[in-house]
């Protein structure tokens, strides 16, 4: 157990360093590529801490995002704020909009839950679409100023990767602290957590709260980094395609959305390059992970590893096989 | 009294009707789509599409025959036969083989097709905006009251009904009907009677998208056929198949005559956000009835 902790961090040195290096060995558009990647795998991971770990069908995640993002640009461009206010207004304000939603979807189970909330979420869209002299309408708004030190590439690299590694540690930590084994209880039980007296509606509403938070930190990241918010980001195709990340990464694993977010945007950008057709290409890779992999990349390594007897079988690490309902 | 007059008054009326006629296009989608969910249990995002493929077949169906009328009644025909030839290729060749999956991985494979269809048209048709012509005999406006209504949107108010008859001729008159009802209940035991529920499940797929198909046809001589029109509607459709009670045929000519006047009524009352109407008279029924209005099958 000393040696497989030791092991981890040193794993999580080498990595720290590769990023910390990162700007200084690689073009800028690389560095911006990167900045990317760790803001939708924050994003991805927001979601997978409610449907991986909650069981909770948050069909439209992506509509804090956007509320986070649209919250500090809105602050920062309309209402003349200080940017740092408007970083902190937008993860608010995408944690108050969670509690909104879920409070009206929470009572519905399941696909009900889904639906209904990806329909909510449309509708919020559909506001900020039309609201054109608050959120800029289908144009958005561009050109955010961002404090001083974020102005630089590197500046927002580094903030967006401290806060991203922050926001996964302590969703890593909620997951593991006793309202995380509740939440996974919920998740592959509801009856029985009921009767063990478990208020299942209030952890769901948490974690809907708290995933819808970090949401909107993502959102923020996404305005440090691009220094701009469009509709686009509160669309319900981007949150089905966060959701493609965490399962091409991996469901039920904390790092596998990560993953997932790395390879999308990756190959999104490669593909972009060569064909315009990019959401057939998505498309088709959804359908072949469906089929042929539906546990996700990490989700096979630590299927291997188990069946070599090299892994721990963390709560966390754990994978689950389907049904759980 | 000033309420009643204002109610009575003839550009209200008229936008009932406009609003009517739009209940009928979503009742049409939104029925196909409760029937799938119902029986086969998967909340199949890709109606939309299929909706919108179903308008742009109409349009190439009516260019083909020369527009006019002998064009618009191919393309009412055709289109939806094309759509649901298509929906009886992907049920065949993918969805049959993974109905046993969770609900979410089968939504995740609606959406996978959403994709794909998406850039499918854009491949075949363009990314820029088609119009289907109406045709000579349905142009033209009658006269309400000093409003002017468009005669195709009568036209559309006949075949809502038309069309809900002949659902329910389908799924409660015929042996197909009944065997698939009872396999929305319980689908072990109507294979342990020995029917064959594959057939069954095709069979539903195909018609639900059939209506997509023949939604979109419908409504293609009054709106831009253009990409993404298939973005809005299936949101619409997903509210109206929840208050309705899913996989309930009823619940979905009753949730589509909700969403239907609320958004004609709402544009009316607020242009600029008169859409949120429809959504707050959703949120007020699911906090009354939170499975939505009438009974679902599941």
């Amino acid at each position: 157990m000393e040696t497989a902790n030791y092991k981890y961090v040193i794993f999580a040195l080498v990595i720290a360093a590769i990023f910390a290096v990162a700007p200084f060995s690689l073009p800028r558009f690389y560095v911006y590529l990167i900045a990317l990647i760790v803001t939708t795998g924050l994003l991805s991971t927001s979601l997978n801490f409610v449907l991986g770990f909650g069981g909770i069908y948050q069909f439209h995640h992506a509509v804090f995002y956007g509320v986070g993002a649209y919250g500090a640009a809105v602050m920062i461009m309309k209402l003349n704020y200080n940017p740092w206010i408007g970083f902190i207004v937008g993860p608010l304000a995408a944690a108050f909009l969670s509690l909104v939603i879920g409070l009206i979807c929470i009572r519905l189970s399941k696909l009900y839950f889904g639906m209904l909330q990806i329909s909510l979420g449309s509708l919020v869209w559909a506001i900020v679409y039309r609201w054109y002299t608050f959120t800029g309408g289908d144009d958005g708004i561009h050109g955010i100023s961002v404090p001083p030190i974020l102005e630089s590439p590197i500046g927002s690299y580094y903030f967006t990767l401290i806060v991203v590694a922050l926001s996964l540690f302590i969703m890593y930590r909620i997951l593991k602290a006793p309202f995380g084994s509740i939440l996974q209880g919920i998740r592959d039980n509801v009856v029985r957590s009921q009767a063990i007296g478990v208020n299942v509606r209030r952890h769901q509403l948490i974690a809907i709260v708290i995933a819808g938070f970090f949401a909107g930190v993502a959102g923020v990241l996404f305005v440090v980094v691009d220094n701009s918010v469009f509709p686009d980001m509160m669309f319900w195709t981007l949150s089905l395609e966060i959701t493609i990340m965490a399962l091409v990464g991996g469901w039920y694993t904390f790092l596998g959305p990560m993953l997932g977010a790395a390879i999308i945007v990756l190959l999104r950008t490669f593909v972009s390059t060569m064909t315009e057709y990019w959401a057939l290409a998505l498309g088709l890779v959804l359908l072949l992970v469906i089929l042929f992999l539906p546990e996700g990349v990490l989700g096979k390594v630590f299927e291997i590893w188990r069946e070599r007897g090299l892994g721990r079988t963390g709560e966390a690490e754990r994978t689950k096989g389907t049904d759980y309902a | 009294m000033d309420i009643l007059s204002a109610i009575c008054s003839p550009v209200v009326l008229c936008q009932i009707l406009m609003g009517l006629s739009r209940t009928v296009i979503l009742f049409i989608v939104a029925s196909g789509l409760s029937l799938i969910l119902g029986v086969l249990r998967i909340p199949n995002i890709a109606h939309g599409s299929l909706y919108m493929i179903g308008a742009f077949m109409a349009y190439t169906v009516s260019r083909l025959f020369g527009g006019g009328i002998a064009g618009y009644w191919m393309a009412v025909l055709l289109a939806p036969l094309g759509v649901a030839l298509l929906s009886f290729v992907v049920e065949r060749g993918i969805f049959s083989r993974v109905y046993d999956r969770e609900h979410i991985m089968l939504f995740l494979l609606t959406f996978a097709f959403v994709l794909v269809f998406g850039d499918l048209v854009k491949m075949v048709w363009g990314a820029e905006y088609r119009t289907v012509p109406i045709p000579p005999f349905f142009q033209g406006a009658i006269p309400i009251l000093g409003m002017r209504f468009p005669i195709y949107n009568f036209f559309l108010l006949l075949m809502g009904p038309l069309v809900a008859i002949l659902l329910y001729l389908l799924v409660n008159k015929t042996k197909m009907g009944k065997i698939s009802r009872a396999a929305a209940v319980d689908m072990e035991m109507v294979a342990g009677v020995g029917i064959n529920v594959s057939r069954v499940f095709c069979s539903v797929f195909v018609i639900g998208c059939f209506l997509a198909g023949l939604g979109g046809a419908l409504v293609a001589p009054i709106v831009n056929v253009s990409l993404g029109m298939d973005h809005t509607l299936i949101m619409e459709a997903f509210l109206i198949v929840i208050i309705g009670g899913l996989g309930n045929i009823w619940g979905a000519l009753l949730g589509s005559l909700i969403f239907g006047l609320t958004q004609s009524l709402g544009i009316l009352i607020w242009p600029q956000f008169g859409i949120v109407l429809p959504y707050a008279a959703v949120i007020v029924v699911l906090s009354f009835r939170p499975t939505g209005l009438l009974r679902s099958t599941w």
